[in-house]
């Protein structure tokens, strides 16, 4: 009988939660890391007992740690991050120039092939790739060299949050940083170029049409349809049939197309999944529901999602790596929020339970398919 | 060589496996740079936890106490006092009071 494994990232420390596929009954384990910012965990499909996790604080700086068991037992891998030659300045929030600073680590994306070789997304934003476990990290710096003066931080810092590993293509490679847009490489990460047409951003930018400085909150693809993407940007739901070609606006009816995650369905290329929040000033949910939408259309045509969520007073946030999709026959849909919930859905997002709650504010949720 | 002793803050002990305090020896004159090349090099997976990597400036949010001082500011080849040096008094590695968070990080990004 298959299982699944749950991988929750918080404030105060890592929660891993498993099930089989009937996903009703749930083991917990933690905290791991009590105490401590994580930002992200994320095991290899390479590898499923091979996890990675970041771990910061503001007094301590960041940590890398591994598993070699499923999350049972941890070693703390490399963490020098140094960027490559003189990392120069950046758009700071006052409109001058400001160096380039390495605070910490947002996302850990694991090869589909290789689970020894990892990339992780950095703040101030940068690529980073280890081929070691992660005992050392060298920076993929030609993506800095995409008029990256013009980056600037959004309001959770200058964060390289998205990577996206195409599964068709080795050498291609898609991440998005806050605030700077959408990048792609067609070469192992070599050399970069911006993927930001058809963005529009008239609250955020001067130029609302600019070839970088969009704030992209995540980005999504289905495995069997790489050259499709979905974004969810600061304002707006977004689509693109063309690696990042071109974009064009697939909102449609959501209350808000304002939000973090983006997720596509395990089996549905067409199935996507968002959850409106009311504005960048109030990062809550609309009228105090907490709602999943769901396009089955690809965008445009969107349903809510409440069954088993809160519909009065609710007032959390869901940020944009704490959703994720298992690919069980009948998939799975999970998501956590700044209020301490885990919430899970084992028929595509037709009802919620929450598998966990009262934990500190949720940053990231990962989930494993296990046989 | 000398046998320092060493408090560590509750997150580094756990990081490091070790109890509330580490005894360390130290080779030569005991400095700030010199307890904590030789804590690093005894336990590698506090490197960039206390001191920045690459510059080893003092992390912001860490401080250093020990006699009832606060050395966080003293140059690190600066001499410590001679009770840290005879083992009489440990050197303290704390996490600042104001530490935590970071004034550019808000809750939700």
């Amino acid at each position: 009988m298959s299982k699944v494994r749950v991988l929750v990232g918080t404030r105060k420390g890592a929660f891993i939660l498993t099930s089989d596929e009937k996903r009703q009954e749930w083991d917990i384990s933690g905290p791991h890391f009590a105490g401590w910012e994580i930002y992200h965990l994320k095991g290899s499909p390479a590898d499923p007992d091979r996890i990675y996790a970041s771990q910061s604080t503001g007094w301590f700086g960041q940590l890398i740690q591994r598993s070699n068991d499923g999350a049972q037992t941890w070693e703390p891998a490399g963490n020098t991050f140094d960027y490559d030659g003189t990392p120069g300045t950046h758009q700071w929030y006052d409109g001058t120039q400001h160096p380039w600073e390495f605070k910490r680590v947002w996302h850990l994306e694991p090869s589909l092939t290789d689970a020894n070789t990892v990339y992780a997304g950095a703040e101030d934003a940068a690529l980073f790739r280890s081929t070691d476990a992660g005992q050392t990290w060298q920076e993929l710096s030609g993506l800095r060299d995409v008029k990256s003066k013009l980056w600037q931080p959004g309001a959770g810092g200058m964060c390289l949050h998205t990577i996206i590993l195409d599964p068709n293509d080795p050498k291609r490679i898609f991440v998005a940083i806050s605030a700077a847009g959408a990048f792609r490489t067609d070469d192992g990460g070599e050399t970069w170029r911006p993927i930001n047409q058809g963005l529009k951003s008239p609250f955020e930018l001067p130029d609302p049409t600019a070839e970088v400085g969009h704030c992209v909150h995540n980005l999504s693809m289905h495995p069997s349809r790489p050259d499709v993407l979905f974004m969810q940007k600061h304002w707006d739901v977004m689509r693109s049939d063309n690696a990042g070609e071109m974009w064009h606006e697939v909102s449609g009816n959501l209350p808000s197309d304002f939000g973090f995650p983006i997720q596509v369905h395990a089996h549905e290329p067409d199935t996507v999944y968002v959850v409106p929040i009311k504005s960048d000033s109030e990062h809550f949910p609309p009228d105090g529901k907490l709602r999943v939408y769901r396009s089955r259309t690809g965008g445009n045509e969107w349903e809510a999602l409440t069954n088993g969520l809160p519909q009065s007073d609710c007032y959390v946030n869901v940020l944009r790596d704490a959703m994720a999709i298992d690919q069980l026959d009948s998939c799975g849909v999970y998501f956590g929020t700044t209020g301490g919930q885990v919430y899970a859905s084992a028929d595509s997002g037709d009802n919620w339970t929450a598998i966990m709650r009262d934990l500190p504010a949720v940053v990231s949720v990962e989930v494993q398919t296990l046989p | 060589m000398s046998t320092i002793r060493i408090v560590l803050p509750q997150h580094l002990r756990t990081l490091a496996h070790v109890g509330r305090e580490v005894e360390l020896q130290v080779e030569g004159p005991v400095t700030q740079r010199a307890i904590l090349d030789t804590l690093e090099a005894q336990y590698p997976m506090l490197r960039g936890t206390i001191r920045a990597q690459g510059t080893l400036e003092r992390r912001a949010f860490v401080r250093f106490f020990a006699c009832e001082q606060d050395l966080s500011h003293e140059p690190p080849d600066a001499p410590l006092p001679d009770e840290v040096v005879a083992g009489k008094e440990p050197f303290m590695v704390v996490g600042a009071m104001a530490g935590g968070t970071d004034a550019h990080q808000p809750a939700d990004g």
